[in-house]
């Protein structure tokens, strides 16, 4: 440190006042620094007692320049005159004040339109479009490429399920009275212990996909934390309608649950979002329908009705992701195919569908126990499991599979629905 | 001779693993053989630079200069490599509670005064023979309150710094010594209330840390190994980190004029005799 005359051209002065460094003085200095050009020094004045000695050692950390005025010199009487506190020190910029930002690249742009094809791991948990610093830790994400998880439809997707959220405890009315034969209340709660199961399965996978994703396509992110609340609601409305007239639960088959557990180890984002949403999903959508049709009581009607909402959504983005890939990846097709036939080949020793679930529906569409009602019920089962077939190849179509290959694959699909 | 650059530092503090298994990699990246050794204490860092067993030493102020007159009793020769932009041009202060009594330094006169760990050049050493050189002796016109927090770091270990701040605050000692960074942090922290102490002496500028090079470091190598150090780019990501990390922005030349308040204070205190031999009364790192 030294002693200096007059300040030079161009010294701009901040005055401080009684502010000091232990309570943000810096703050003040560094937006003086950034509006200085180097060479030119900042005059900073203040009556803070210990505002040199914090002064210089905050600018010794940054790498900034200090001159302390002299005592006695005419420095000292600076601002005096004026009126203002008294110059303690002249600053100079650092030749390293921007440095930190040297190499910072902008994390693409906050819009969809401007996201990166390709997220470098670096940029880790960085807002999209910020200005990302170099250097930093490397976060392993495992879809860092847009069209492996990506589709145009995710922004609009995510606007309408924030707007679709519904209450379990008060769309439906729970109390609404009414009474089931026994045998008929048994059925519906069996059909609700294999929606739960079906359903919790449909909460984990959408989760272990997210954690999968680069959170600079956020919007994919978003929209499957939004898609695994939902499923907690559905998880959550379907136990409290099975408890709801005291009872227990159903069973579990070792089927169902192996049917379910080979969707939890697909590592591959689409091909899980294919067999889950496309094919899972996709054939929900029409044994919803059949429970609202069929529903014996006005609490499983409604709740049937809200999954279905919510449900359609899962199966759009699901499908919307897969035509955007197809479109980008030519041996997608192929991939898709191979995956539905080792499904089919790992569950081929498997029951399928638990035998109580579809008894359980033949009854809810029979409504009693009278031979030709149960034949009525059978024969509606029988087009639930038609109107699935349908649906899947509709949406293999879509995604441009030929005729006879989406009703090869459909038939491949498992059993248990889901 | 080893063919590798042998550095020793001081394990004040877990992050020193990290900064120098940092350094070691960028330097052997840059081409330069380079290895560390961690030390529990300066002293026996000191020792080893001064008899070859390491070629290099991060080093203290104070085992800078133990270090040199180790070697100059031994015959052999010590450098300064490098410092840090940071370890240049440090004052230290000595404050009282802001409704204190004491005025100036003379009010001190049997008072009781709080420094940190008996071998810390910031907050005992340097302060107490600012003190000295004012006309107050230490532990006869005042007490000496002591805060042997890490003893052997050489007041690395900012523990006896912030217990002599706590230690004014509480009413135990009338003045505190620390170094001027730590005024302002203990500030900004809160264990000193802002506005709650008042400055009463601030030291001469000195310097503080060193690179050294020890004896058996041929010119040649301690040559390479500082140019690559004062090469190191702030605007380099990769090496931005590091600087972070060990607290600099840019590395500069050693030098050697920022001692002398220290050295006088070893003398006054006979903390090391004229050979390097430890001296000091109840030293035990
Ligand atoms: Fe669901
Ligand atoms: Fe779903």
């Amino acid at each position: 440190m030294t002693t200096v005359g007059p300040p030079a051209p161009g010294t701009t002065r901040l005055d401080l006042g009684t502010l000091g460094f232990e309570q943000g003085a810096h703050l003040l200095l560094a937006r003086a620094l950034r509006g200085t050009p180097r060479g030119a020094a900042v005059e900073v004045a203040g009556t803070d007692p210990a505002l040199l000695p914090h002064l210089t050692a905050w600018c010794r950390h940054e790498g900034h320049e200090v001159r302390a005025a002299g005592t006695g010199s005419r420095d000292a009487g600076r601002g005096a005159d004026t009126g203002g506190a008294p110059v303690v020190a002249y600053v100079r910029p650092g030749a390293l004040a921007d440095a930190r930002l040297s190499g910072a690249a902008r994390a693409g742009g906050p819009e969809p339109e401007r996201m990166a094809e390709r997220a470098p791991l670096h940029w880790g948990l960085a807002a999209r479009g910020a200005l990302v610093e170099a250097g930093g830790p490397d976060v392993p994400f495992a879809v860092v490429d847009r069209d492996v998880a990506w589709t145009d439809l995710a922004p609009r997707l995510y606007r309408q399920a924030t707007a679709g959220q519904w209450d379990p405890y008060t769309a439906v009315d729970w109390d609404e009275p009414f009474t089931l034969p026994d045998e008929i209340e048994a059925a519906v709660v069996q059909v609700m212990t294999y929606l739960v199961e079906n359903e919790q399965a449909a909460l984990v996978v959408p989760g272990r996909l997210l954690v999968q994703v680069h959170p600079h396509f956020r919007e994919v992110l978003q929209l499957l934390a939004v898609q695994a609340a939902d499923e907690a609601r559905h998880v959550e409305v379907f136990t409290r309608r099975a408890l709801l007239t005291g009872g227990g639960m159903g069973t579990s088959s070792a089927g169902g649950r192996a049917s379910l557990a080979t969707l939890l180890t697909e590592p591959d984002f689409s091909i899980a979002s294919f067999l889950l949403s496309v094919l899972g999903e996709g054939s929900f959508l029409n044994l919803l329908s059949f429970l609202e049709r069929h529903a014996p009581d006005p609490v499983t009607r409604r709740i049937s009705h809200l999954v279905r909402q919510d449900e359609a959504r899962h199966v759009a983005f699901g499908v919307g992701h897969l035509e955007h890939r197809a479109g980008v990846d030519p041996r997608l097709h192929g991939r898709l195919r191979a995956a539905v036939e080792r499904r089919h080949d790992a569950l081929i020793g498997t029951a399928g569908l638990n035998r109580d679930v579809f008894d359980s529906l033949v009854l809810l569409a029979a409504g009693s126990w009278a031979p030709e009602d149960i034949r009525r019920g059978w024969q509606a089962v029988a087009r639930l499991q038609t109107d699935m077939d349908d649906g899947r190849r509709h949406r293999l179509s879509r995604l441009g599979f030929p005729d006879d290959e989406a009703a090869e694959l459909s038939a491949l699909h498992t059993r248990n629905f889901m | 001779m080893r063919e590798e650059i042998l550095l020793g530092a001081v394990a004040y503090d877990p992050k020193v693993v990290t900064i120098w298994t940092g350094f070691r990699a960028w330097l052997r990246d840059q081409g330069l053989p380079f290895d560390y050794v961690l030390y529990a204490h300066y002293e026996r860092q000191a020792e080893d630079l001064a008899a070859g067993r390491i070629d290099a030493a991060w080093h203290s102020p104070l085992a800078w200069l133990r270090t040199r007159r180790l070697a100059s009793a031994a015959g052999v020769e010590t450098r300064p490599l490098v410092m840090r932009d940071t370890d240049r041009d440090l004052t230290s202060v000595i404050v009282v509670r802001s409704d204190s009594a004491v005025h100036t330094p003379a009010d001190l006169k049997g008072r009781t005064i709080a420094v940190g760990a008996v071998d810390s050049p910031q907050s005992t050493l340097i302060p107490l023979r600012h003190l000295a050189a004012l006309g107050l002796t230490p532990g006869t016109d005042f007490e000496v309150l002591r805060h042997d927090t890490g003893v052997g770091l050489h007041g690395d270990h900012i523990g006896g710094e912030r217990d002599a701040a706590r230690a004014l605050m509480a009413g135990a000692a009338d003045a505190a010594c620390m170094i001027d960074t730590n005024h302002l942090l203990f500030g900004q922290e809160g264990t000193l209330p802002p506005g709650g102490t008042r400055l009463l002496a601030r030291t001469d500028p000195f310097d503080h840390c060193v690179l050294a090079a020890g004896p058996s470091l041929d010119a040649d190598r301690a040559g390479r190994l500082t140019e690559l150090l004062l090469s190191m780019s702030y605007e380099d990501p990769v090496v931005r980190r590091l600087l972070d990390l060990e607290g600099l922005t840019q590395w500069l030349p050693g030098r050697e004029t920022g001692f002398g308040q220290l050295t006088e204070a070893v003398d006054m205190t006979g903390f090391y005799d004229g050979d390097g031999r430890v001296t000091a009364d109840g030293y035990l790192p």
